[in-house]
């Protein structure tokens, strides 16, 4: 295709034809929205404890936690999903359960590994004193994860898990090979129904992109409200400032 | 009040304490001094477990520390730490920092907490400091800080690791002080540190180590006016 035929098939796009499908698209907007949301949700709890077993001295909860970690990292999402499809869930239920149960379960058992991944380093980021602080005080080592070592994590944890979020939003478009109704899949259709290249696929790509902008926004408010300084903001005076007046 | 008996502690293959014998009494102030890496904090921390001996017995009013038996958490609540670092909670104010650990693992309500936060608030001379956060203090004010958590617990002994050695010169008096005052008031202290005015005005007993050996012991003056052994004298000519 010359450079003229390509501006000329650029020219003829008709929009006009998707505003017919803007149910489907819609209805993939909220699959894909629903999906991504359960995913990361589950996905932190259960990193949350993946990234504590791999912090674990004791090896039989140190062990399966890494091994699992390093399974999911290691293999592609896409090939995750279809082994939960057609396999995990079929041989454990007997039937499937339907695209939405295996794509969420997906998403999360994946998030969950990369999640694990952030919470291990954003715990060993602090410095060791922080635990001993707390240890020497009498606080046994859950309650000083709770009170000292997590609250103090969290914040180092922002911009990374904003980061998974999208990535995951993204990935979540994998779905679309196990006919779950997401926005790739709503593309798919209208690709097939209008022998149209363009315009569905251009639909879906301006929708994630939609999304993903959406969501960069939310992490930056978060990413503010946790800035790097633990005094509230009406307050924040420091020493040097005090030394001034 | 602390008996430790044969006291060794290796890293790997690097044997820091060798066998390290000390009693301490109620009421003494005892001051480690040694060589950097000689294993001072080592042994320190080897009291409240922060590191767990190889070998040797630890004993805190007769209880065996390093036993698996032992609830290691009611041990340390009856012995202060002090950090070199501070380590102050920075996610926290000043009374948080203070008030967070009798509440939660003593159960003690928290009107009642921050009444004791602001009694040693007031003897660590930083009432007006409360409601600030640990990155808005000066070094000296958080070491001060890092003293009342400490006491907050009401610990039966009180262990310092070099408190004034990560802070600005001018700053070293107001926690040698506070320090002193503890001192008088009949807090049991075990003080790593390389102060030796301070060592000689507040101590009752000095310790030298090296090598990972208990190399001498004694009265200020018997250590820092007459020193019997030579690598004693050696450290000090160093020092003094
Ligand atoms: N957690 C550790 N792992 C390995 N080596 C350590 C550790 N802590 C201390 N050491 C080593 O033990 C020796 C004594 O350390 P330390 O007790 O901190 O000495 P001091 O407090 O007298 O300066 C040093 O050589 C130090 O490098
Ligand atoms: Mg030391």
């Amino acid at each position: 295709m010359s450079h003229i035929e390509f501006l000329a098939a650029f020219n003829a796009l008709d929009f006009g034809i998707i505003w017919n499908y803007r149910d489907l698209f819609i209805r993939g907007v909220w699959l894909t929205l629903r999906l991504t949301l359960l995913g990361f949700s589950l996905g932190l709890i259960l990193g949350i404890f993946l990234g504590l077993g791999r912090l674990s001295k004791r090896k039989w909860i140190y062990y399966p936690c890494k091994i699992y970690i390093d399974f999911i990292r290691g293999t592609p999402l896409l090939v995750q999903i279809l082994i939960i499809h057609t396999a995990l869930i079929p041989s454990i239920f007997g039937q499937s359960l339907g695209f939405f149960v295996s794509g969420a379960l997906a998403l999360t058992l994946n998030s969950g590994a990369y999640i694990a991944e952030i919470v291990r380093a954003g715990i060993q980021s602090l410095d060791k004193g922080q635990t001993e602080a707390a240890r020497s005080l009498g606080m046994p080592k859950g309650m000083a994860m709770r009170y000292i070592i997590l609250p103090q994590a969290i914040r180092r944890m922002v911009p990374p898990l904003g980061n998974e979020l999208i990535a995951l939003l993204k990935d979540s478009s994998l779905v679309t090979v196990i006919a779950a109704n997401d926005i790739l899949y709503a593309a798919k259709i209208v690709q097939g129904a209008t022998f149209k290249q363009w315009e569905p696929y251009l639909t879906a790509a301006l929708l994630y992109l939609l999304l993903t902008w959406l969501a960069s926004k939310l992490i930056a408010f978060i990413e503010k409200r946790f800035s790097t300084s633990y005094v509230p903001k009406k307050r924040r005076t420091t020493f040097a400032d005090q030394l001034k007046r | 009040m602390i008996k430790i008996k044969g006291l060794k502690k290796s890293f790997g293959d690097l044997e820091v304490l060798k066998g390290i014998d000390l009693e301490i009494k109620e009421r003494e102030v005892v001051c480690i001094i040694g060589a950097s890496g000689s294993g001072k904090s080592t042994l320190l921390r080897c009291i409240n477990l922060l590191e767990e001996p190889t070998d040797g017995e630890v004993y805190i009013e007769d209880v065996k520390v390093n036993d698996p038996k032992t609830d290691i958490n009611k041990i340390r609540t009856d012995v202060g730490m002090v950090f070199q670092q501070f380590n102050l909670f920075p996610h926290m104010t000043v009374l948080d920092n203070i008030t967070i650990a009798p509440r939660k693992v003593k159960k003690v309500d928290e009107k009642e907490a921050e009444a004791l936060a602001y009694e040693l608030l007031a003897k660590v001379g930083l009432t007006d400091k409360a409601h600030n956060y640990p990155e808005q203090l000066s070094g000296g004010q958080m070491q001060r800080v890092a003293i009342a958590r400490a006491l907050a617990m009401k610990p039966k002994v009180m262990l310092f690791d070099e408190p004034t050695s990560a802070l600005d010169p001018e700053m070293v008096k107001e926690v040698l002080d506070v320090m002193k005052q503890l001192a008088q008031e009949g807090m049991t202290m075990v003080v790593v540190t390389h102060e030796m005015g301070f060592a000689r005005e507040v101590a009752d007993r000095v310790i030298f180590i090296d090598g990972g050996y208990l190399v001498e012991e004694g009265t200020p003056e018997e250590i820092f006016n007459n020193p019997k052994n030579e690598r004693t004298k050696a450290f000090l000519g160093k020092v003094l």
